[in-house]
């Protein structure tokens, strides 16, 4: 069965010198999924994974795999394995020993390890490296073989703590496709943590969105991009203007003194929510054609396109255009119905999507239009 | 490779002058005294001699590896448990395992004839259970006991620095493959503090195969050491300096040598620490 | 297993506490014995009080102390950037292996190696007592040196290169570049050097004892009495001592915890 749950967190709350780490998660993973926990630092992503590791008990709530309850169970008798975010390879060991280290603990005759150990050398690319130390080895390398140790014993899962976090762009591209290669190629789970919204978009088959020790989403990295739950989510993944609306009945919303069609509903008539739009949604047009009007207060150009800022009744959006525009032209908007997304209220609201303290923060990991292919 | 330099080199030229003058020349002369006689003749007569000394010699190395191997099997579970510890506790202990060595050795070493003298603190204790006496003062037990007592602080620091600076997620890696205390132990966390074990091996072995005064209070003048023969006839007057010289001499060899085997074991991997 | 561990810790402490007690009990013993108690007294210490040997050598020592820790603090430091400089592999190796000599070396060699050199060149230049203050102090330099240099040197590798060009950059002389920005970024390697260097030449005997002739340290008093039979007064002497050190460990302690939780705070 493709769909049976490996591991399942239930009600599961932590707390660290009474500070909530964790409040109350419960989450079902899929065996072989590739599932990714996505949120800034504090948000309990890596508290999850030391949990399912076993480094780490729940104060409250079960941790369980394959129907079993393993609150308790030890991380050396655990069926998962760990790339740890800064690899941890054991610096007295050679490159074989590190990754023979798993199977030589397990007794396995040499031959059965020399075996197995080339093998998994192979798969990460280090063969003829058997004999290194490991302080030779960049950074990658030192990747490679922290993955090829915890493959090398064969987990049901595998746990990866942002495992690319120390590597160069370039090569961190590099990896999110072979790390990628390598679950297909194995077919277990892996469970991915990062805080790169990219890199979890790319990779996996399921996102969960975490902050402030609560699970914000749980989705397939459209369902997390398109619709988006709250204004956290929104925000967090990719850029979004998101301004205050009133749902004035289904499919009709209002938000900056203009009424628009819109694909959302189920809402209470008049109800008050959030309004996201993604910056490469919305079309400049000219005045008298435009849903709404504004002026540009800042213009920046980063290749694929330009990155305008434009000021509507005081509330700053955020418009990426192939047209070329100049600060304090006169521009309409055009909004589709489609690329208008309705949120209920959180407690998020209001926090976020307003880009009036915008300073041309450009960050190429969180380039939306990489993100929609 | 492009080194760092924050001045000029002739900035270590006074410290380089001194040590020629006052680590170098006093060796050289060390080395002249043993192979002159009293009058400035050469002669290998001093060297040819020290076969009278070889209990000596025999009965320091053998105390002095007893001592150290005590003294490592005692300090190595001592660091590891505070390795355990919270940090402000280790903190604590560390201060405390420091603080008899700021203290005047000759003094803690003294004390010890309180307690195992014939009518010291442990013979009026087992005297009132009706034991005893025992004969615990001026024995070789005594004086390894001196020995264990005033180095192990030099076997504990080392270890434990080296030990608490393991990662933390070495030793989780080590569970997340499999590993269980045992194996932990035996492929993670003892490899990687052996370089802690080399150091304290040899700041313990070092000054407890040259002391002198130990085997003096608490051996009871019975045993000689090879440091109490040197004391001896530096204390017999100049006419004696020559031999003297001749057995400190065998034993900076003697000490180079065994520091130049242990520094083996650790070169091979991981490199070696100097504390 | 926690319980046992703890325990374990507790009689290593003890073992390591054990002749310090006694030390400090029979301190107060009103009989001249040091094992038998008789009765509470603090006559020990009003004797010491009188004791004009003992205080002479008092003084010898912290005047020893000061002036080799600051002397052998100031030659090791700029040794140490001499080092830093020194480009030539072969000409840094032989230097470190020399460093390491007088700390690997047993303390009995060293000191009577020293010795030898001392009655050596004051045969030569005609002294009738080539031992004394200048001979103990250049002793407790040289053995003091090799720890100053220890502690500096990482200190020293760890400061980044750009310091030194960002103030050369900035218009400052070398010299100036030097201890405007060099020296502050290596000031607690120094600081560690200068303690150690000085707490080393305070609990000095072994190497004194060879070179120190008619001035004597207090380790050579203790040994001296120790000698004969010895009294509770030295006992009070090292209680003295020993609470000296325990108070200024607590206050160091304090202060070093203090600067932690400031620098703790100032990363918020």
């Amino acid at each position: 069965m493709q769909t049976e749950n490996i591991v399942q967190l239930k009600d599961i709350s932590v707390t660290f010198d009474g500070e909530t780490v964790l409040d109350n998660l419960s989450l079902d993973i899929k065996d072989k999924e590739f599932i990714t926990f996505l949120g800034p630092s504090g948000c309990g992503k890596t508290t999850t994974l030391r949990l399912i590791a076993g480094f780490l008990e729940p104060d409250t709530g079960d941790v369980i795999f394959e129907g079993k309850k393993i609150n308790g169970v030890p991380a050396y008798k655990r069926q998962v394995n760990t790339i740890f975010q800064r690899y941890a390879l054991f610096p007295h060991l050679n490159v074989y020993e590190n990754v023979a280290f798993g199977l030589r603990v397990k007794k396995l005759p040499n031959d059965q390890i020399k075996e197995k150990v080339t093998e998994m050398l192979k798969l990460v690319n280090l063969s003829g490296l058997e004999k290194r130390s490991i302080d030779t080895l960049s950074g990658g390398q030192q990747q490679r073989v922290a993955i090829a140790r915890a493959i090398a014993n064969h987990p049901k899962v595998l746990l990866l703590d942002e495992p690319l976090a120390a590597l160069d762009l370039k090569l961190r591209k590099d990896m999110q496709k072979e790390l990628k290669k390598i679950q297909e190629q194995l077919g277990i789970t892996f469970i991915f943590v990062t805080h790169d919204q990219e890199e979890a978009l790319t990779m996996s088959d399921r996102v969960v969105v975490m902050d402030g020790g609560k699970i914000q989403q749980v989705g397939t990295p459209q369902d997390i991009y398109n619709e988006p739950q709250n204004a956290f989510v929104a925000d967090f993944i990719g850029e979004s203007n998101i301004v205050d609306g009133v749902m004035l009945k289904d499919y009709y919303v209002e938000f900056s003194g203009a009424k628009f069609d819109c694909l959302d509903k189920g809402f209470e008539m008049n109800e008050l929510v959030d309004v996201v739009v993604r910056p490469e949604d919305v079309d400049i047009v000219p005045v008298d054609k435009g849903m709404l009007t504004g002026v540009v207060t800042s213009v920046s150009f980063l290749g694929v396109h330009y990155e305008i800022i434009v000021d509507i009744g005081g509330f700053k959006w955020m418009i990426q255009t192939t047209d070329e525009h100049f600060v304090d032209d006169k521009v309409g908007l055009y909004i589709e119905p489609d690329a208008i997304h309705i949120m209920k209220k959180s407690e998020y609201s209001g926090l976020y999507g307003d880009y009036s303290s915008y300073s041309e923060e450009i960050d190429h990991l969180s380039d939306p239009e990489e993100v929609a292919e | 490779m492009n080194k760092k330099s924050f001045g000029n080199k002739l900035v270590a030229c006074p410290y380089i002058v001194w040590s020629a003058i006052f680590i170098i020349v006093p060796l050289v002369i060390m080395a002249y005294f043993a192979l002159t006689d009293a009058n400035g003749v050469f002669t290998l007569a001093n060297l040819a001699s020290l076969g009278r000394y070889k209990k000596a010699f025999a009965i320091s190395i053998v105390y002095a590896v007893i001592s150290t191997v005590i003294t490592l099997l005692l300090a190595y579970p001592m660091a590891y448990f505070m390795t355990k510890l919270k940090i402000s506790s280790q903190k604590m202990i560390m201060m405390i395992v420091m603080l008899p060595m700021w203290m005047n050795f000759l003094i803690r070493t003294y004390s010890w004839i309180s307690i195992l003298a014939n009518t010291g603190i442990i013979n009026t204790v087992l005297g009132k259970l009706g034991i005893g006496p025992l004969k615990l003062i001026n024995t070789p037990g005594a004086v390894i006991l001196g020995m264990v007592y005033d180095f192990i602080p030099y076997m504990i620091l080392p270890i434990y620095s080296v030990m608490s600076k393991i990662d933390n997620s070495l030793l989780e890696a080590s569970d997340d493959l499999g590993a269980n205390a045992f194996n932990k132990f035996k492929r993670v966390i003892f490899p990687l503090s052996r370089p802690g074990v080399i150091s304290g091996i040899t700041m313990v072995f070092v000054p407890s195969v040259s002391t002198f005064y130990i085997s003096q209070k608490l051996g009871g003048n019975k045993t000689m050491l090879i440091g109490d023969t040197i004391e001896y006839f530096y204390n017999s007057g100049p006419d004696y300096y020559n031999i003297a010289s001749a057995i400190s001499l065998i034993l900076m060899v003697l000490i180079m040598l065994s520091l130049f085997v242990m520094n083996r074991f650790t070169n091979d991997e991981s490199g070696g620490v100097v504390i | 297993m926690k319980a046992l561990s703890r325990l374990y810790i507790a009689l290593i402490l003890f073992f390591l506490y054990a002749p310090v007690l006694v030390m400090i009990f029979f301190s107060f013993n009103s009989s001249s014995s040091v094992w038998v108690f008789e009765g509470f007294s603090l006559d020990w210490y009003l004797s010491l009080i009188s004791n004009s040997t003992m205080l002479g050598a008092l003084k010898h020592t912290l005047v020893i102390a000061v002036l080799s820790a600051v002397i052998s603090t100031v030659l090791g430091t700029a040794a140490a950037v001499g080092i830093m400089a020194i480009r030539s592999k072969l000409a840094n190796k032989l230097i470190m292996a020399t460093t390491n000599i007088p700390m690997m070396n047993a303390d009995i060699v060293t000191g009577i190696s020293l010795m030898f050199l001392f009655v050596f060149v004051g045969k030569l230049i005609g002294l009738s007592e080539s031992l004394g203050f200048v001979t103990v102090l250049i002793a407790h330099i040289t053995f003091n040196l090799p720890y100053v240099i220890l502690s500096v040197l990482p200190k020293l590798k760890q400061t980044d290169a750009n310091l030194h060009e960002a103030a050369l950059d900035l218009g400052c002389t070398p010299v100036k570049a030097f201890f405007k920005v060099i020296l502050p970024s290596i000031s607690t390697g120094i600081a560690t050097g200068m303690i150690m260097a000085f707490t080393l030449s305070l609990d000095d005997f072994v190497i004194s004892y060879f070179t120190c002739g008619d001035y004597q340290t207090l380790p050579i008093i203790i040994y001296n009495m120790t000698k004969k039979s010895v009294t509770p007064d030295t006992y009070a002497l090292s209680t003295l001592i020993f609470i000296v050190i325990f108070l200024l460990l607590i206050f160091y302690n304090m202060v070093s915890s203090k600067a932690e939780r400031k620098a703790a705070k100032r990363r918020f």
